[in-house]
């Protein structure tokens, strides 16, 4: 609609804030930036004027109270004369937990199912679609519920180990005990232990860091920086001569020798579950409602991710594949080398978006009673407390602060994975 | 376009909802409803039937109220809610009172801005087992896992407990009646607690109930009431009083078999000022002269409510212990009519 | 040098395959044991679907239909032989209770003086496929039912919660009022100006004209259904109302969402942007949490809404962030021509958004929409947290009953049955709608 005439040289006219395109956008979001500010304001003062009328003033005091609750899954210290700002760093502990373990499985998960869907076996293939149609198409609570009661109903109770002739053993050599408690196994433990580090004093937020976990940890990379090594001169070697000297057991020595040591000098051995009381007591103990959640987001988002994977293998062309087995690699190597690191860029951005539900949806924990921070903040301290204002509001923060971190992370990688494109 | 469904749900919410304007009890007149907020399923004390009909001890408390202030015992929107909903409700006006087996504490009194009207059931916090585990006391439970329900006074209750018999346990924290029984039953938990009420009533639908013990321990006291908003008081004296109309009239003899011919006038003073042919009473509180006449018609007077709907002929078989009149040796007893 | 014997000088008649190549025989070498690794594989996985299938049917299949309680259920079973905790079904409760997990307490004409008003959202939810043909199947179905689709918005709340045909009458009577104001105010001062005039109007209409007229219009002629409050939706029938209302709410505010986060304004879009990554950030139990606990604290005081009413508001809230992305999506697929195109023909925004781009983008979304649907759908479960009577939730209060105290597999067996028929169905239209929408040919 431009015309070619002058540039307008008349003074500014109030009607130009509409009808002229220089102006108009900006009359626009002066009136949308009013709007929002207006929108806020009515919502603070309303929210002002109803916490007067109930006589409640928003205070984040309660924080540093006692919480008074017990939390049976804890990966920090903490008990029920703790803070209520100590219980929720809990939840938020559990929470990360849960969604770390829970990423890791669907992601092997989804990926064997993407790739056994595809497969040639037609029972395998359709008994694959079963799985994610089955997981797919029932709200993931109702899984959540599900799995709890199986694992709660069809295993034994700790009470069934005991006696003369028990109804259940343990597995493994006496090492593992499956209950409908949950599952105990060995822990790690250290005679000559180093102690831990301790962060942050006294204050609610206070940490202790392993320093056993940390000497293992340094032995290992440095195992690992030694292979890189000999693997780098190896190649070297193999530029020069055309003959690649024989490294394994060089690369596997670097790799046990220094991490044996450490352990040895540690004194590491394992701490076997054993049942004395009520209870198995020793080992690391995966409670019931932490493996139900945990196995039900994992298979869920599973089959999401293995449908993501199906279209990424699909999505790579088929003269690919023609392209390996000309060059005589067999199917399985030509899966791992040839269309799963190309499908892996398709991958990538629907998969952090997958991460990031499997985050959010671990908030369901509340439905088996596993105290993530829903369970803590938004549960047991809200109740006890009554203040709903406060709780939720931290809730939800803390959940943006979570999903904007991921998906900050994800996307750092994603980019650092991406094509580059002219 | 789809904007209008918007619009037009608030059109029909706004007919239904109305808004809050000055006392609960003119709001409940002008709804012609009363919204009673209850659990959303405790065997014996609310628990929805097969046609939604709800039915229960604290459902008969919200019965008699609607009847008293409404004259129908059906004119009841019974509002379920979670341990974590309940306070809110009220606070925000979504319902008018609570009948949710909730404890009167000094904190919720106080701190939470709420008005408990009376106790409609005193109630400690207990303790079940197995027989099998050969427990004879809660002391002996150290390391033992123990369900418990979330968002409630035990939780807080059980962690003191242990925690002053200095001995440990394992808390299983879940959120609702019918799934603590599922994990105790299974063995996933060794001991359940939560109000002694509770523990009999779930005992008592379980296949073997002689399996299970009750431990002699009762470490709280939870004296259980509705509650009503802060600062009402026209309307907490409503409910407060009926339910002392339910426990004064069980005093009184007074059942829903022979309300119709006491109604008309007996020699007992106390009694025909209660159902209102002497004096002004329900004048005073707003109401009908006969209120309570209504009230009590509507599910009986306190104790034909227990028995009927918790007491020793029911499957739950609670005995009145506590609950029994102060004639009886209870602690019921109900301030005069007078 | 060669001494050859033999020559061939006519062509073998064709044969037939090996018999081991063809046929069901064939097929299993080709697709079941094409080696041997394959071969266990399919031995594994045939076991596993023999003991699965196996066990599953034999705790199906008992005559447990007419079982009043679990006791009798018990019984029934322990006469057959059968012991244990996973004896057999009892399906006694599915049969009792189906209808309580279908409508919740929809009003079904058990209490004194009450009709079965259960036809009501039966109806409403067999007109919204009618409504919705001619955007799903518009080759199939008369161009005619549009109207229908554009009077549905109004006739599901009609329908649902009853009380007077008026109201819902006055509220679409808005948009006509917008609409002649648009007509007046075009002829006099421009469009612009229209355009705003008839928003003012309308929204003039439903504040202060809407009731009132409707108030008036039901006492002389009162028609109208009786109404139910929304406490009463329950089982099947609240997810899918919360589902159908949050996704065609969310549709428009979703189509406003998108084109802001794709426009130069900075602040409109910064806006955008921020509403939609906060509420793609927090998990949909937080806002059930606000819309439980807090919403009524956030609105004037005095206002309340029920407590479906404000999950709805936050349902659809989350449902329009993921909706923004959605159409989001189907604007970036638009080739950048169309754009181009609507400019050259001298189309403003507007015009174009509404004549070119939209049409087309939400052509190309409608399988996104209908996964998103699908979603939204399955999540209602969440309200079961807050203490609504979705399915689940219901299996609570059922299992409060003394009667099925204890239940377990059934009830959550019917409900997984019941969501998986739903969003498979759904999800197979939206590939089929997916393959028809394909305009590129491979």
């Amino acid at each position: 609609m431009t015309t070619l005439t002058d540039p307008p040289k008349e003074s500014f006219r109030l009607s130009m804030l509409i009808y002229d395109t220089r102006y108009r956008s900006l009359t626009i979001q002066v009136i949308a930036m009013i709007g929002f500010m207006v929108l806020i304001g009515w919502l603070i003062s309303n929210t002002a004027q109803n916490l007067q009328a109930l006589g409640k003033e928003p205070s984040f005091r309660f924080l540093s109270e006692p919480a008074g609750y017990d939390i049976n899954q804890r990966l920090i210290e903490y008990d029920s004369q703790a803070t209520h700002l100590r219980a929720a760093f809990v939840g938020i502990l559990n929470t990360l937990l849960v969604a770390v373990m829970g990423c890791i499985t669907a992601t092997i998960l989804g990926v064997i199912i993407g790739v056994l869907r595809l497969s040639k076996n037609w029972l395998i293939s359709r008994l694959m679609t079963i799985y994610v149609e089955m997981f797919r198409n029932v709200p993931l609570l109702l899984w959540i519920v599900f799995i709890m009661a199986i694992l709660i109903e069809t295993l034994p109770a700790p009470r069934a180990f005991r006696g003369e002739t028990p109804e259940a053993t343990m597995n493994l050599a006496d090492s593992v005990a499956i209950t409908n408690r949950g599952v105990y196994v060995p822990e790690p433990l250290f005679s000559n232990s180093l102690g831990n580090i301790h962060l942050f004093g006294e204050h609610s937020l206070r940490f202790d860091i392993s320093l056993d976990l940390i000497a293992v940890l340094a032995a290992l990379f440095i195992g690992l920086f030694i292979r890189r090594k000999i693997k780098t001169r190896a190649d070297a070697i193999q530029e020069s001569t055309g003959d690649r000297p024989t490294t394994w057991y060089l690369s596997l020595g670097a790799v046990v020798i220094p991490t044996g040591a450490v352990l040895i000098a540690l004194g590491f051995h394992l701490g076997y579950p054993e049942l004395k009381g009520f209870n198995f007591k020793g080992g690391i103990h995966m409670r019931n409602s932490l493996i139900a959640l945990w196995l039900a987001l994992s298979l869920y988002t599973a089959a999401f991710i293995a449908e993501i994977v199906r279209a990424g293998i699909l999505a790579i062309s088929k003269g690919q594949t023609e392209a390996a087995s000309a060059l005589g690699l067999r199917p399985n190597r030509t899966m791992s080398l040839v269309i799963l690191p190309q499908a892996l860029r398709v991958i990538i951005p629907p998969l952090i978006s997958n991460y990031l539900n499997l985050t959010k949806n671990s908030s369901l924990a509340i439905a088996v009673g596993y105290m993530d921070l829903t369970g803590t903040l938004m549960g047991v301290t809200l109740n006890q407390t009554g203040r709903e204002l406060e709780t939720v509001l931290m809730g939800m923060s803390i959940y943006l602060a979570i999903s904007l971190l991921i998906s900050m992370v994800m996307n750092w990688y994603n980019n650092s994975v991406k094509l580059v494109e002219r | 376009m789809k904007k209008s469904v918007f619009l037009g749900a608030l059109t029909v919410a706004g007919l239904a909802a109305g808004a809050a304007a000055a006392g609960t009890l003119d709001d409940v007149k002008a709804r012609g409803k009363l919204n009673c907020g209850v659990t959303t399923g405790l065997v014996g004390f609310a628990a929805p039937d097969a046609n939604g009909n709800w039915d229960g001890f604290d459902v008969g408390v919200c019965r008699a109220v609607a009847a008293a202030v409404l004259g129908d015992a059906q004119a009841v929107e019974f509002v379920p809610t979670t341990g974590k909903t309940r306070f809110t409700a009220l606070a925000s006006g979504e319902i008018d009172m609570l009948a949710r087996n909730t404890t009167w504490t000094f904190s919720r009194d106080v701190d939470l801005k709420f008005e408990f009207v009376g106790v409609n059931y005193y109630d400690g916090q207990g303790f079940m087992v197995p027989k099998e585990l050969g427990v004879s006391s809660a002391k002996e439970l150290d390391g033992a896992t123990v369900c418990i329900q979330t968002g409630t006074t035990t939780e807080l209750n059980l962690a003191d407990f242990f925690r002053a018999n200095n001995i440990s346990y394992e808390p299983v924290p879940i959120e609702t009646n019918a799934e603590a029984q599922q994990q105790y039953l299974a063995g996933a938990c060794d001991v359940y607690t939560t109000d002694a009420s509770g523990l009999a009533a779930t005992r008592a639908t379980f296949e073997a109930p002689g399996d299970h013990v009750v431990l002699p321990e009762i470490i709280s006291k939870e004296p259980l009431g509705p509650l009503v908003r802060h600062g009402d008081h026209e309307w907490g004296d409503v409910v407060r009083w009926t339910l002392n109309a339910l426990i004064s009239a069980e005093e009184l003899g007074v059942t829903s078999a022979n309300i119709a011919e006491l109604a008309a006038g007996t020699d007992v003073p106390e009694t025909n000022r209660l159902l209102g042919t002497e004096g002004t009473l329900g004048e005073m509180l707003g109401l009908e002269a006969d209120w309570a006449v209504k009230a009590i018609a509507a599910g009986g007077n306190y104790g034909e409510l227990f028995e009927k709907n918790i007491g020793e002929a029911t499957p739950i078989a609670l005995s009145r212990g506590l609950n029994a009149s102060y004639k009886d040796g209870g602690l019921l007893y109900s301030p005069p009519f007078r | 040098m060669s001494d050859v014997s033999f020559v061939r000088t006519e062509m073998l008649p064709e044969q037939d395959p090996p018999a081991s190549s063809v046929g069901v025989v064939g097929w299993m070498r080709e697709n079941l044991f094409s080696g041997v690794w394959n071969s266990i594989l399919t031995v594994i996985s045939g076991v596993f679907i023999f003991y699965t299938l196996y066990g599953l049917l034999s705790w199906a299949m008992v005559p447990t239909w007419a079982a009043g309680s679990l006791n009798e259920c018990r019984e029934i079973l322990h006469n057959m032989g059968r012991e244990g905790h996973l004896a057999g079904a009892c399906w006694g409760v599915i049969s009792e209770r189906w209808e309580q997990l279908m409508f919740g307490f929809y009003p079904n004409g058990s209490e004194e003086g009450t009709a079965d008003l259960r036809w009501r959202p039966v109806l409403a939810f067999v007109l919204l496929i009618v409504a919705l043909a001619p955007v799903l199947f518009a080759d199939k179905v008369p161009g005619k039912l549009i109207y229908l689709s554009m009077a549905y918005p109004f006739l599901l709340p009609f329908l649902l919660w009853g009380g007077s045909i008026w109201s819902p009458i006055a509220v679409a009577a808005g948009f006509g009022v917008g609409y002649a104001a648009y007509r007046v105010i075009d002829g006099v001062a421009g469009s612009l100006a229209a355009v705003i005039g008839s928003v003012v109007a309308a929204i003039l209409w439903w504040l202060f004209l809407a009731s009132p007229v409707a108030g008036l219009l039901a006492d002389i002629i009162p028609l109208g259904l009786e109404p139910v409050e929304s406490r009463k939706f329950g089982g099947f029938m609240l997810s899918i109302t919360i589902g159908v209302v949050a996704i065609g709410l969310s549709l428009p505010i979703g189509i406003v969402l998108a084109l802001g986060r794709q426009s130069d304004l900075m602040i409109v879009k910064s806006l955008c942007v921020g509403f939609i990554e906060f509420i793609r950030g927090v998990p949909l139990i937080t806002l059930l949490f606000v819309a439980s606990t807090l919403l009524n604290i956030f609105m004037p005081p005095g206002t309340d809404f029920d407590i479906i009413m404000r999950v709805f508001i936050m349902v659809t809230l989350f449902a329009s962030a993921y909706m923004a992305e959605v159409i989001r999506g189907g604007l970036a697929a638009l080739p950048k021509g169309q754009y181009e195109g609507a400019d050259s023909l001298g189309l403003n925004y507007w015009q174009a958004q509404r004549l070119i781009i939209m049409p087309q983008a939400l052509k190309i979304s409608i399988p996104g929409i209908v996964s998103t649907f699908i979603g939204v759908f399955k999540d209602t479960t969440l309200v079961s947290v807050i203490g609504l009577f979705d399915p689940l939730n219901l299996t609570n209060a059922i299992r409060a009953d003394s009667n099925w105290n204890g239940i377990v597999w059934e009830l959550y067996g019917f409900i997984a049955v019941l969501f998986f028929i739903f969003c498979f169905s759904m999800s197979r239209y939206s590939m089929y709608l997916e393959r028809k929408l394909r305009t590129d040919h491979h």
